[in-house]
């Protein structure tokens, strides 16, 4: 079972989440996206200083078999990476939404923030999903 | 699920780290029914097998199996598939699930060609009558062992016999596609669900555990072995994929004048593996570099579990094949550092 998807977070349709402190958007994928990936075993982070723009993509993370984009939740600047990845990217599995967080993006356009789910959108949106 | 070859196949049942570490340490169990048996009998049967296939199985005694190809005329590889001797004037062929009606075609056209008619040889289609299961693992021997009174202790590696797995008759062959010891079992689909059900509830205090294609895919890979479609197919020779091993030039077969001409003229680019000296994963299709210029194409690579780093295979120019070579392979924009290795990366203790 999927743990619960915090109240604080913003949600995208690919299984990302977006953490809105003071201008910065802490992003990770969320526990229903590192259920469905099984064991990553690599995490392609961003570098530094990268302009990225919202849903395109920001980072990579792979499991055994498969390779998959992280997309970002905002437009803006990468301020941050989690480079504890680099070694242990088994932290996505373990803490999706805590220490699994993949980067910081300094928000260009606050709007944006009105394209994510809350909460409860995205937990619906993952149950319609199942069948 | 995934759709495989038209069978519809669980990548994991738990997950591929867990199931790929679980077969090398104690067993796995692997469903392979949508593999495909060609059953090959009368009193020419080994005239027309000996044309298909590129294994010279003229002296082949019965209870053997023997890996080979089955090339066109150009020498491309139709499928890379096993031969069971099963009786004087008998011979199964083990193929690919994806080439099969392709091996059958193949089989036919030769037999037309070679004159032969019914009675001499009799060719049949027998993948959906026949279940195949396989045990692999150190613990494999003492679990299919609680099942079957024939002694597998003297079932020597690439040999088969046939027995009774319960109360159905069976074959159980000493081989696999996973590097490690263990057994190909063969049976009616009959009894295929009684069989699976009685092997896991008797391994599970061995550890046994049903293992699906995304493991079965990192086992084989860490061995070095060959995927159909991956490191093979009509357009690739055998003496460039490894293969060579399995070529008999000392008999006739179809194919055999191309991959003559080719071993006397030599290839461009050869099969190799390696291993990510950078940390990224390798996979299908990802370009390999030296320096700037680009000297070939990954075919299978993988995040192996034993090694705990990127690993595959690739075609490259022939100058680069020896162990040691320094490589890039181009993983999305990035150009990251991988080396040359001796296969397979992995050999059992």
């Amino acid at each position: 079972m999927a743990k619960l998807n915090p109240k604080e977070l913003k949600y995208t349709k690919e299984h990302e989440w977006a953490k809105v402190e003071k201008g910065v958007a802490t992003i990770g994928i969320t526990d229903h996206a590192q259920e469905l990936l099984t064991s990553i075993v690599f995490v392609e982070l961003p570098k530094i200083g990268k302009e990225v723009e919202q849903a395109k993509s920001l980072a990579v993370v792979e499991s055994v078999k498969s390779v998959s984009d992280v997309y970002a939740p905002v437009s803006g600047q990468v301020l941050e990476v989690n480079t504890e990845l680099s070694n242990k990217p088994e932290l996505v599995n373990q803490d999706a939404f805590g220490e699994g967080w993949i980067a910081k993006i300094k928000i260009k356009d606050i709007k944006e923030l009105d394209n994510l789910m809350d909460a409860k959108s995205y937990t619906e949106y993952c149950k319609k999903g199942q069948h | 699920m995934v759709d495989f070859g038209g069978w519809l196949m669980p990548v994991y049942y738990t997950n591929v780290i867990d199931e790929h570490l679980t077969t090398r340490e104690n067993a796995g169990l692997f469903d392979i029914c949508h593999m495909g048996e060609i059953k090959i009998e009368g009193s020419k049967s080994q005239e027309l097998v000996q044309m298909a296939v590129s294994k010279n199985i003229k002296d082949m005694p019965i209870e053997k199996v023997h890996l080979t190809v089955m090339c066109n005329e150009t020498g491309g590889i139709i499928d890379d598939l096993t031969v069971y001797k099963l009786g004087e004037n008998e011979y199964m062929l083990v193929t690919n699930a994806s080439t099969k009606d392709k091996d059958l075609n193949q089989i036919l056209k030769i037999k037309r060609e070679l004159n032969l008619n019914d009675p001499q040889v009799k060719v049949t289609d027998i993948s959906s009558q026949t279940a195949k299961l396989d045990l692999q693992g150190p613990m494999s021997k003492y679990i299919l062992q609680r099942l079957t009174t024939v002694n597998l202790e003297s079932l020597k590696f690439y040999t088969f016999v046939k027995a009774k797995i319960l109360d159905t008759d069976a074959i159980i062959s000493q081989s696999g596609y996973t590097g490690e010891m263990g057994y190909e079992l063969y049976f009616s689909c009959k009894s295929a669900l009684k069989i699976w059900n009685k092997l896991l509830s008797v391994g599970k205090k061995w550890g046994l555990k049903p293992i699906g294609l995304g493991a079965r895919d990192t086992l084989r890979l860490e061995c070095g072995m060959n995927l159909y479609g991956h490191e093979i197919s009509e357009e690739i020779h055998p003496l460039q994929s490894r293969y060579g091993w399995v070529v008999s030039f000392d008999k006739e077969f179809v194919g055999k004048k191309s991959l003559e001409k080719i071993r006397d003229d030599g290839w461009t680019r050869q099969l190799v593996g390696f291993e990510m000296v950078s940390a990224g994963i390798p996979r299908n299709g990802y370009l390999v570099f030296k320096n700037t210029h680009e000297i070939g194409l990954v075919t299978s690579g993988t995040y192996s579990p034993t090694f705990k780093r990127g690993i595959g295979m690739a075609y490259v120019d022939k100058e680069y094949k020896d162990p040691d070579t320094e490589i890039i392979i181009k993983i999305r924009e990035n150009f990251l550092n991988a080396r040359v290795i001796k296969l397979p990366f992995y050999k059992r203790r």
